[in-house]
């Protein structure tokens, strides 16, 4: 085996997980607060894709794009929660699950009215130039995606562990209702948890726009099962748990789908690999107790 | 049968295999409360053994039989796995198998790949002998649905659905008849699937998809959770409707989608219980003015 292609193939599969990694820490935040599955999320980092292609197109400005994206987004998804989510908590957790399949279904059908089938690409795509590292190509945008991950999670880790937010925020992923009884304003914290929860997914979705220079309706349907593959594995509301099962899971696809591929697709390793991780730890692999 | 003409026949035996289908997943989720996210897997599996039994010359009521046998084998098998987790877990472990189902497809070249089958033989039965097929299993499953409901059978599902522990706590054997619901409502599966093959006469990946098995949860959910009567009478609109109003064809999937987020936010009991409810209070009003 060529020790180079192995490592290239490792590399290629860190961009990926690091994409999941952005998408599915939202879906475990939201998760860890509420326990409910949030497929619309997904639906918010397509939007987070057209605002990336649109507003760049428009103003010329990346940033600027990144910003409205990340802004709008996580806005959204905090209307998301006011109106869709907050009426149905005392439900069944099946009830949840099934509206935001629902949702994200109209979602996707909405862009694609809107949008147009086709989607939308970059007029003059940034951060195109390849860039050796360590001897394997990689874009300019590749390696953006990747620093921004590890940056936007090492504040987010931060935050949690450090300012007064982030610790209302951890009590009441602990215990609500003594959170609640000490000050805390539960509502308050589950706003700002969609809002970086959706932020993020937005990120995502500008980024994996610029990477495939293309932003369409469906674009989200994949990164949604498969971001719900992530926190399964990662134990449901563990934010290290996710992340580790995210970049776990980018090598694992980038691997199998060169040494596997005759058998399965690229999406059903993912879903093999979470269907034998589950018959051996049937709680994922970073459980809480 | 001059009665009905080619259109209303066609349109009848989608609606019976659409009434099969949400039937069978009705028995899992339905009654005992196990969602289910990749249940067209198993419809998909029906039909490629229907189809390739077809294909090897056997009638068509014996491969049904043979394709209910082995994709309910196949259902015992992901039951026994999904004893093992719960809720939110088992919801996306059957997602995954969908998955691995349409992912394993595609690639086999003697399952005819992206591409699929097709060219099967005919069943022999004429338009109207297989309408009368797919309507007599539909009303011979629906009968065994409001049976099973009534027995200790469905009684065991309701205690299972309602609160597994406690059904387990009182005697309840929880992990038999799970498989016992998973194996039924696969077989039954295999059964839609089988007669979907030789309706449409072509197969692929596509139609066994995350979307088809939403869409038949859609059918469950939006007539009312384990309502025999709800989920039938919701897989004749959400099957008809596309054929009824053509121009929302291209609107179906913002239909289902928005319908299913509706149901679930303003009744998530579905149609069976904004019925009863509505009944109730007329009940009530009733007996409130006279």
């Amino acid at each position: 085996m060529d020790p180079q292609l192995l490592f290239e193939l490792f590399v290629k599969g860190l961009v990926q997980g690091s994409i999941y990694a952005l998408i599915a820490v939202g879906l475990t935040l939201v998760y860890g607060l509420l326990r409910i599955l949030y497929i619309a999320h997904a639906g918010l980092f397509t939007l987070g894709g057209y605002c990336g292609v649109l507003v760049t197109n428009a103003t010329g400005s990346f940033p600027l794009a990144l910003a409205v994206a990340m802004v709008s987004v996580g806005l959204l998804g905090m209307v998301i929660y006011r109106l869709c989510y907050q009426p149905i908590l005392d439900q069944p957790p099946y009830v949840a699950l099934i509206a935001s399949i629902g949702l994200y279904i109209a979602l996707e059908e909405v862009y694609r009215l809107i949008f147009g089938p086709y989607g939308d690409s970059y007029d003059n795509p940034p951060f195109q130039e390849i860039v050796q590292v360590f001897g394997v190509g990689l874009k300019q945008a590749e390696i953006a995606t990747m620093v921004a991950t590890v940056v936007l999670l090492s504040i987010l880790g931060l935050l949690a562990a450090r300012t007064r937010v982030g610790i209302a925020w951890r009590a009441t992923v602990t215990a609500p209702n003594m959170a609640e009884s000490f000050g805390i304003s539960i509502l308050q914290v589950r706003y700002l948890n969609f809002f970086i929860g959706s932020a993020l997914a937005g990120f995502a979705g500008v980024m994996v726009a610029l990477l495939n220079n293309l932003a369409e309706p469906g674009m989200g349907a994949v990164p949604s099962y498969k971001a719900l593959a992530i926190i399964v594995l990662g134990g449901l509301g563990s934010v290290r748990g996710t992340l580790v099962a995210a970049l776990a899971l980018g090598v694992i696809e980038a691997y199998g789908t060169i040494y596997l591929g005759a058998l399965l697709d690229r999406d059903a390793i993912a879903f093999a690999f979470l269907i034998a991780v589950l018959m051996m730890r049937p709680k994922g692999l970073f459980a809480r107790a | 049968m001059d009665l009905i003409g080619a259109y209303e026949m066609s349109l009848l035996t989608t609606i019976a295999i659409a009434i099969i289908f949400a039937l069978s997943l009705n028995l899992i989720t339905g009654f005992c409360g196990q969602i289910s996210l990749g249940h067209a897997a198993f419809y998909g599996v029906g039909a490629y053994i229907t189809a390739l039994l077809g294909k090897a010359g056997m009638a068509l009521g014996p491969a049904l039989f043979i394709a209910a046998l082995a994709t309910a084998c196949a259902g015992l098998a992901v039951g026994i796995g999904a004893l093992r987790v719960r809720d939110d877990f088992l919801a996306i472990m059957t997602m995954g198998v969908g998955f691995l189902f349409t992912g394993i497809v595609r690639q086999q070249d003697a399952l005819g790949g992206e591409v699929g089958i097709s060219a099967i033989p005919d069943h022999g039965l004429g338009r109207a002998g297989f309408m009368a097929l797919c309507l007599a299993v539909a009303a011979g499953l629906a009968l065994f649905s409001l049976y099973i409901k009534k027995s200790w059978m469905g009684f065991a599902f309701d205690s299972i659905a309602d609160d597994e522990d406690t059904a387990r706590m009182i005697g309840i054997d929880a992990s038999r008849f799970k498989l016992a619901a998973f194996a039924l409502g696969t077989g039954f599966a295999a059964i839609a699937g089988g007669l979907y093959t030789h309706n449409v006469g072509i197969i692929n990946p596509d139609s066994f998809g995350f979307i088809e098995s939403i869409t038949v949860l859609a059918m469950v959910v939006v007539g009312g959770i384990g309502s025999v009567w709800g989920v039938i009478g919701a897989a004749i609109v959400l099957s008809m409707l596309p054929q009824w109003f053509q121009f929302i064809a291209d609107y179906k999937l913002l239909l289902y989608g928005a319908l299913l987020f509706a149901v679930m936010r303003f009744s998530p009991g579905g149609f069976a219980a904004l019925i009863a409810g509505a009944v109730a209070r007329l009940r009530r009003g009733r007996t409130v003015t006279s």
